[in-house]
């Protein structure tokens, strides 16, 4: 009898610690809609996502977030330009190429890479990398796109690489050894068998790593520039949304049009990431599925 | 058992009559933040009875807060605006101004940068847009690289309204969250100009005079320096009890000497 009471407990407790991350989802939603759809009452929608000036303090304020959301696309564009080869890359070279010792030693340390916190990252950008690039390429400011995504482009690496080598050992062995059987050599079972089997699984990486860099606030906060301005150079200096809120929500008076439109701010750059992330989620399915793993 | 009881009372009572000890409220500016919490400090040393909790958020906020009696004195950076003095009164809420201490907002440039003055009228042209090159107020052939505070905190707002007569900054400007941000960027920029307080000013970036004032501490209190400008604390009508206590305090020879301390300037 006792023992069955206590049973009951744990199942419902433990039942409880799975579904409170559902209630903590459904509390962070609630509130971004709660706080961010007021702002429409003061501007509309069009202007708000179409809008080109983002001046919220003047009077009349605006409320155009098209420069900040634009400067988050343009800084994720750049960085995955240089995390894809790279996340790929060594992903290929730990799978394929690197022995056991060398895979031993290798992949932790670029997972390593994943727990510098941003604040470093971004220190790092704004005292060495900035001021480098400007004398390098005789900018007139290092703090531009280009640093954000060269320095947010290397954090997502790990990200990238760690899910993509992942995704090249969950390829059945008997693939590969099908392949050697009807005489193909290392490179076509590679460029043929393997990487067509974990298409969907890379794809999944190039994803995650990208919901990282879009959602990344500290190191874009610094490095970036912070100019809401719509870019037209990779070196022109870009006002990303994550560090728009980060930086004025703490001198936005509460329930203010400014306050809202921040919230609304967030809303929006959750959205997107939600959709990443659902992409992610279909298309790693997919490949489940192509494999014949089971749903 | 009994004396156990009784002790454990009377630790109750004293402790519960520290909790109960009154309690004065700050909130509001991030540039008065400094003085507030040194001043506080010392305060709360002399006056053990009392507890002062402070809060930053922003001129903004803490005028707010202010006027929904969330607090007992806001601190600010730049004076209420019509609309916001308004606000406080429909809700019964009587600002009244304290002016506690001064500030100047010093330009700041690249070190090889061979400027060393420039007038009001160009400062306001280069923020909006209609200078864009060194070249074309005598310095180099270099582009312009203006630095300023994030468009939401009360320096932005003061250099908004003294320098550039409430028009826009343009929109390339590269915004910073803090003084100390603005003073790296600057360190580091050859083409550089910013504004930042008047305790931020360092060995590494050079300070030009404007009209051909230097920003000092004889210029900002004569008011000779055309960015100076007072820092608040805003009380809901005439000061009482400790409110008034800390307030006299802060602009006490004491107090006042805290308030350089924290990197500004005295008013006597």
């Amino acid at each position: 009898m006792r023992s069955k009471i206590s049973e009951k407990a744990f199942k419902y407790g433990f039942m409880g610690m799975a579904f409170s991350s559902l209630l903590f989802l459904l509390g962070i939603i609630i509130i971004l809609f709660s706080e961010g759809l007021p702002v429409f009452s003061t501007v509309s929608l069009t202007q708000f996502i179409g809008g080109m000036s983002w001046y919220p303090t003047s009077e009349p304020a605006e409320f155009g977030i098209l420069p900040l959301i634009l400067g988050t696309l343009w800084v994720t564009l750049g960085a995955m330009i240089i995390c894809i080869p790279i996340g790929l890359g060594s992903a290929l070279y730990l799978h394929e190429i690197a022995g056991r010792r060398q895979k031993a030693i290798l992949k932790p340390l670029i997972e390593l890479l994943a727990s510098i916190p941003s604040i470093v990252y971004g220190f790092f950008g704004m005292i060495i990398v900035a001021p480098y690039l400007q004398r390098t390429f005789d900018l007139s400011t290092g703090l531009c796109a280009f640093t954000a995504s060269l320095i947010l482009g290397i954090m997502a690496v790990p990200t990238v690489c760690s899910l993509a080598e992942d995704a090249l050992n969950y390829v059945p062995k008997s693939f590969r050894e099908a392949a050697y059987a009807v005489g193909a050599n290392r490179w076509q079972t590679l460029t043929q068998i393997i990487l067509p089997a974990a298409g969907s699984g890379i794809s999944t990486a190039i994803i995650l790593g990208m919901s990282r860099v879009v959602g990344e606030t500290m190191t874009v906060l610094m490095v970036a520039g912070g100019a809401a301005m719509i870019p037209t150079s990779i070196f022109d200096p870009v006002r990303p949304m994550t560090s728009t809120i980060a930086a004025e929500m703490g001198e936005a008076a509460m329930g203010s049009p400014h306050y809202h439109a921040l919230f609304a701010i967030g809303l929006i750059l959750f959205l997107i990431t939600f959709v990443f992330n659902i992409v992610a989620e279909i298309v790693s399915r997919r490949y489940r599925l192509k494999l014949g793993l089971g749903r | 058992m009994k004396k156990t009881l009784s002790t454990i009372l009377i630790v109750l009572t004293i402790a519960l009559a520290g909790f109960a000890g009154e309690k004065v409220r700050l909130a509001g500016s991030t540039t008065v933040l400094p003085i507030a919490q040194f001043t506080a400090e010392e305060f709360m040393n002399f006056n053990p009875d009392v507890t002062l909790s402070i809060r930053g958020g922003g001129s903004g906020v803490g005028i707010a807060s202010l006027s929904e009696g969330t607090c007992d004195i806001a601190t600010a950076s730049r004076s209420m605006k019509d609309s916001e003095i308004k606000n406080a009164v429909s809700r019964g809420i009587h600002p009244t101004a304290h002016v506690i201490a001064m500030d100047g907002i010093s330009m700041v440039i690249h070190p090889s940068n061979p400027i060393r003055n420039l007038t009001k009228d160009q400062i306001r042209k280069i923020y909006t847009g209609k200078i864009t090159n060194w070249k074309q107020i005598g310095g180099a052939d270099r582009k312009i690289v203006v630095l300023s505070r994030d468009t939401a905190s009360g320096t932005y707002e003061a250099f908004s309204k003294l320098a550039l007569n409430d028009e826009k900054v343009r929109k390339d400007a590269l915004l910073n969250a803090s003084n100390k941000a603005i003073e790296t960027a600057v360190e580091t920029t050859p083409g550089a100009i910013g504004y930042i307080g008047f305790g931020y000013i360092t060995p590494r970036i050079k300070l030009i005079t404007v009209d051909g004032i230097t920003c000092s501490k004889t210029t900002i209190l004569s008011k000779e320096y055309p960015y100076s400008r007072p820092l608040f604390m805003y009380t809901n009508g005439k000061p009482k009890g400790w409110v008034k206590k800390y307030i006299d305090f802060v602009l006490s020879k004491e107090g006042q000497e805290l308030v350089e301390t924290a990197g500004y300037i005295g008013l006597k």
